[in-house]
């Protein structure tokens, strides 16, 4: 019946996936899953593209074979082992569930400046707008700054001068923060397609909510097979089930990594 | 199963009656252990394979006037690379594999739907850019990425973005 499951499940995914493909084949423009995703935690601005990501792959792929090995104990009735590999398991599980949390944090909350109506603008990556346009330049960047408000113009300064508080710099004229702000390093882009944030989001976060989930089954699993509920029924054919529902969380991985990360 | 004798004096769940997992398992551990250390050291690779594409997918749209076929046929690797990891996962670490034979096409058969699922929708979705492109001039011009901003394009920066 699990397998049955999972397969009704897997046509879930496949729908939500399926769709994003049809919304990104009827745009001119899609974001670059690289300038998208670029950050590391602890490396401030640096540029690694891929870098996050693939350490949330290798975490989720050890943890499948953690459960495969927590199976296999089960198999030869080696309670000890199936708890030994089953925290393990979870220990994965929730390695990676903070790595999505750091992730979506850093989307939401990591701000970039966006042409928006002819001025420039500090957005985040939600679900009305992210900042995953086209990259603009020259005249049309200059025009859109002196279009733009004092808040903004601050916060663009502070982004490269840290000596300035940011009463000091709210205190200054426009002209004075524009001569502060080089151009050159200012990388301003259009608004991106508004459906990216919202597939984005609705389908990691649909996955998130099975890596939960399969981690609070393994919880139960691991409670039961400490008190030696599966010895005495004499099998583990529950931590089979429990695994199966584990690698398939894998297997949807593979795909949202393809889809969302690397094409 | 081998070594589970159904005993409804002791559990009367029909997953103890008609044990769903009818495979023949195999206890021998060493053999067990090289097949899980195998599939997880392929796995990894195959990983690292896609992300070595992706990140030359990356540097190629940086550089100017990227060959959109040789970046469709990287993306293209990466999808066939994917389907090899899915069959790797499902036949090995899920067992699909060692299930009997009429089992794993019940399984299988119905997926099939997604080669048309697919297909369809994506040509769909084509389709309706090129309408819009075609009677939509406000989309076109919105959304069209301007050729010759690439050209004077400033030099990467190793900064943000």
């Amino acid at each position: 019946m699990m397998w049955y499951f999972l397969m009704s499940d897997a046509f879930t995914f496949g729908a939500f996936l399926i769709s994003y493909g049809t919304i990104r084949f009827s745009q001119n423009f899609w974001p670059d899953p690289n300038v998208v995703f670029n950050a590391f935690p602890g490396a401030g601005h640096q540029n690694l593209p891929l870098a996050f990501v693939s350490v949330m792959t290798f975490i989720l792929i050890i943890s499948s074979v953690t459960m495969v090995l927590a199976v296999h104990a089960g198999h030869n009735g080696d309670k000890k082992g199936v708890i030994k590999w089953l925290f393990w398991t979870i220990i994965g599980g929730l390695a990676f569930l903070s790595c999505q949390a750091w992730e979506w944090h850093h989307l939401i909350t990591g701000e970039h400046a966006t042409l928006i109506d002819g001025k420039i603008e500090l957005v985040g990556q939600t679900t009305r707008v992210n900042p995953w346009g086209t990259l603009v330049h020259g005249a049309e960047v200059t025009d859109a700054l002196k279009n733009s408000s004092q808040e903004t113009l601050a916060a663009l300064v502070a982004e490269h001068n840290h000596t300035a508080t940011h009463e000091q710099l709210m205190g200054m004229s426009k002209e004075q923060l524009l001569g502060m702000i080089n151009t050159a390093e200012l990388h301003v882009r259009t608004k991106g397609p508004v459906a990216f944030g919202g597939y984005f989001y609705g389908i990691t976060g649909f996955h998130g909510f099975h890596v939960f989930s399969g981690v609070i089954i393994n919880i139960i699993m691991l409670i039961m097979a400490q008190k030696g509920v599966f010895e005495r029924r004499g099998h583990y054919l529950m931590i089979e089930k429990a695994g199966l529902y584990w690698h398939f969380v894998d297997l949807v991985w593979v795909f949202v990594f393809l889809c969302f990360y690397l094409i | 199963m081998s070594n589970h004798h159904y005993d409804p004096t002791t559990d009367i769940s029909p997953s103890a009656a008609y044990p769903e997992v009818s495979f023949q398992h195999h206890t021998d551990d060493a053999e067990f252990r090289t097949r899980v250390r195998k599939t997880t050291i392929l796995l990894s690779v195959i990983t690292i394979f896609e992300l070595a594409i992706g990140l030359v997918i990356y540097t190629m749209h940086k550089g100017e006037n990227p060959s959109h076929l040789l970046i469709l046929m990287f993306k293209g690797a990466v999808c066939i690379l994917t389907l090899a990891k899915a069959y790797y996962i499902v036949s090995v670490f899920m067992h699909l594999g060692d299930e009997i034979r009429n089992m794993i096409m019940t399984i299988v058969v119905p997926l099939l739907l997604f080669v048309w699922f697919i297909a369809a929708f994506l040509i769909d979705g084509n389709s309706y850019r090129n309408l819009r492109n075609t009677y939509d001039p406000h989309f076109r011009e919105t959304t069209t990425v301007k050729e010759a901003n690439h050209a004077e394009e400033p030099a990467p920066k190793s900064g943000k973005e």
